[in-house]
């Protein structure tokens, strides 16, 4: 058995006193571990950083089994963000996540391009907008993406702003007046699109945050990757 | 094959770094021929680091006093605190004989991944350090990974409200070190940390 694919590295643990086994993040293969033969070394080390790129060879006898990589580094986006506490939060929460979400072998191409382009979005001044839309598309690829089209309770499509916390559809100003305590804010960015204001930045990692702590993490036993609480703590004015 | 002391102390040898049971079996052999200028020596220097190495209790560093040479010693500059993952970043430092200040071991880095939170490391003690009134600076020699970073920028964090300055570590090209040979990574942090020559 043997596959070669561009993947994202989400972590890696050392094993013995020169390995390491590694858990990638491949657009046609999905999350997959494997064992990096010689992973422990001074010139992997830095490769096997949470967010870089790497061309992955993956090699087993049999599918079933834990099979070894080679890793040829493509990109080394961790090492750019070292200095920046929020878009370093942003890379680690976003490689916790799909860790602790998707299941092993089991491709995901929407969300690996997602995924990619908020790697790229990192360096940028809208990473923290592409990273709360990148939220959004991974509660969609788990099958609770938000339904943010239209009311849930009348219909309209104006003036959406709140979300239902039972349905995950929008509420529209109107209509969700009276529930305006439970419902959770809509921020218009994620409507309108262009950049979201710090606390709507804020607004939207609550609301993203609520669905994947309910439907996400908790059904396996787990809570939110403490790098994106420091995230949202790096957001707060 | 051999006695039952004998096989005790290979499957102990396998069990350090860097030996496996092949190896174990020649490092044991090769003590017992040198019982008298090895074994012997070697067994008392184990026994004496086992009665009297502790952790000290002010840096997390190992010595046989309690608190360790370094802090103790009046020369070091009490207004530095050199914050490192484990003892052998220290030891790294010491090597250097350039850092002439004290020191702090945190104990490990956090890591989703291994479940260490801030809870299980030696921070706590670093702030009332830092709170103190000796202390102006603290540096930060966290490794470069995002592990390290993200502990060295959680600290920087706590540290805020104390009154002293917090730095880290250049991260960049290596003493000795050929572009050429460099991954990216480090050219791209050597490049961003370049400074007037």
């Amino acid at each position: 058995m043997e596959w070669s694919e561009e993947a994202i590295l989400l972590s890696a643990r050392r094993h013995g006193e020169a390995g390491a086994v590694a858990t990638l993040f491949a657009r046609g293969k999905g999350v997959h571990a494997g064992m990096v033969p010689g992973g422990a070394s001074r010139a992997m080390r830095g490769v096997l950083q949470p967010g870089n790129l790497v061309l992955a060879t993956w090699r087993a006898r049999l599918s079933e089994q834990l099979g070894s990589f080679h890793l040829d580094p493509l990109r080394d986006v961790a090492g750019a963000l070292l200095s920046d506490a929020a878009r370093l939060s942003a890379l680690s929460s976003a490689c916790a996540l799909v860790e602790a979400a998707l299941p092993e072998r089991e491709a995901h191409p929407a969300l690996w391009d997602a995924t990619r382009a908020l790697l790229d979005a990192l360096p940028s001044e809208s990473w923290a907008t592409v990273y709360v839309h990148w939220e959004l598309a991974l509660l969609r690829e788990l099958g609770f993406g938000l339904d943010l089209s239209a009311c849930a309770a009348t219909g309209v499509t104006e003036e959406l702003c709140w979300v239902s916390p039972k349905s995950g559809r929008a509420v529209s100003r109107q209509a969700g007046e009276p529930w305006r305590t439970k419902l959770l804010p809509l921020p218009a960015f994620l409507l309108a699109g262009g950049e979201g204001r710090a606390e709507d930045l804020l607004a939207g990692l609550a609301l993203t945050g609520y669905f994947l702590d309910r439907h996400v993490m908790a059904a396996h036993g787990l809570s939110l990757p403490a790098a994106r609480s420091r995230l949202v703590d790096r957001l707060r004015p | 094959m051999a006695g039952p002391e004998i096989e005790r102390m290979i499957q102990l040898l396998a069990k350090l770094p860097g030996l496996g049971p092949r190896s174990a079996r020649r490092a044991a052999l090769f003590l017992v021929k040198r019982r008298d200028s090895l074994l012997d020596p070697l067994s008392r220097a184990l026994a004496d680091a086992a009665a009297t190495v502790k952790t000290c209790s002010v840096c997390g560093n190992y010595d046989s006093t309690d608190p360790c040479a370094i802090c103790a010693d009046p020369k070091r500059d009490a207004s530095q605190i050199c914050v490192v993952e484990d003892v052998s970043g220290l030891w790294a430092m010491e090597r250097t004989g350039l850092f002439r200040g004290r020191y702090h071991v945190l104990g490990g880095v956090l890591s989703a991944l291994d479940g260490i939170g801030p809870e299980d490391l030696n921070i706590p003690a670093l702030l009332a350090r830092a709170r103190d009134g000796q202390v102006s600076e603290v540096i930060l020699a966290t490794g470069a990974t995002v592990d390290g970073q993200t502990t060295a920028h959680y600290i920087a964090d706590r540290l805020k409200d104390c009154p002293v300055s917090v730095s880290g570590l250049a991260h960049g090209v290596p003493v000795g070190g050929e572009l050429d040979y460099l991954d990216d990574g480090t050219i791209g942090a050597a490049l961003r940390a370049r400074r007037p020559v």
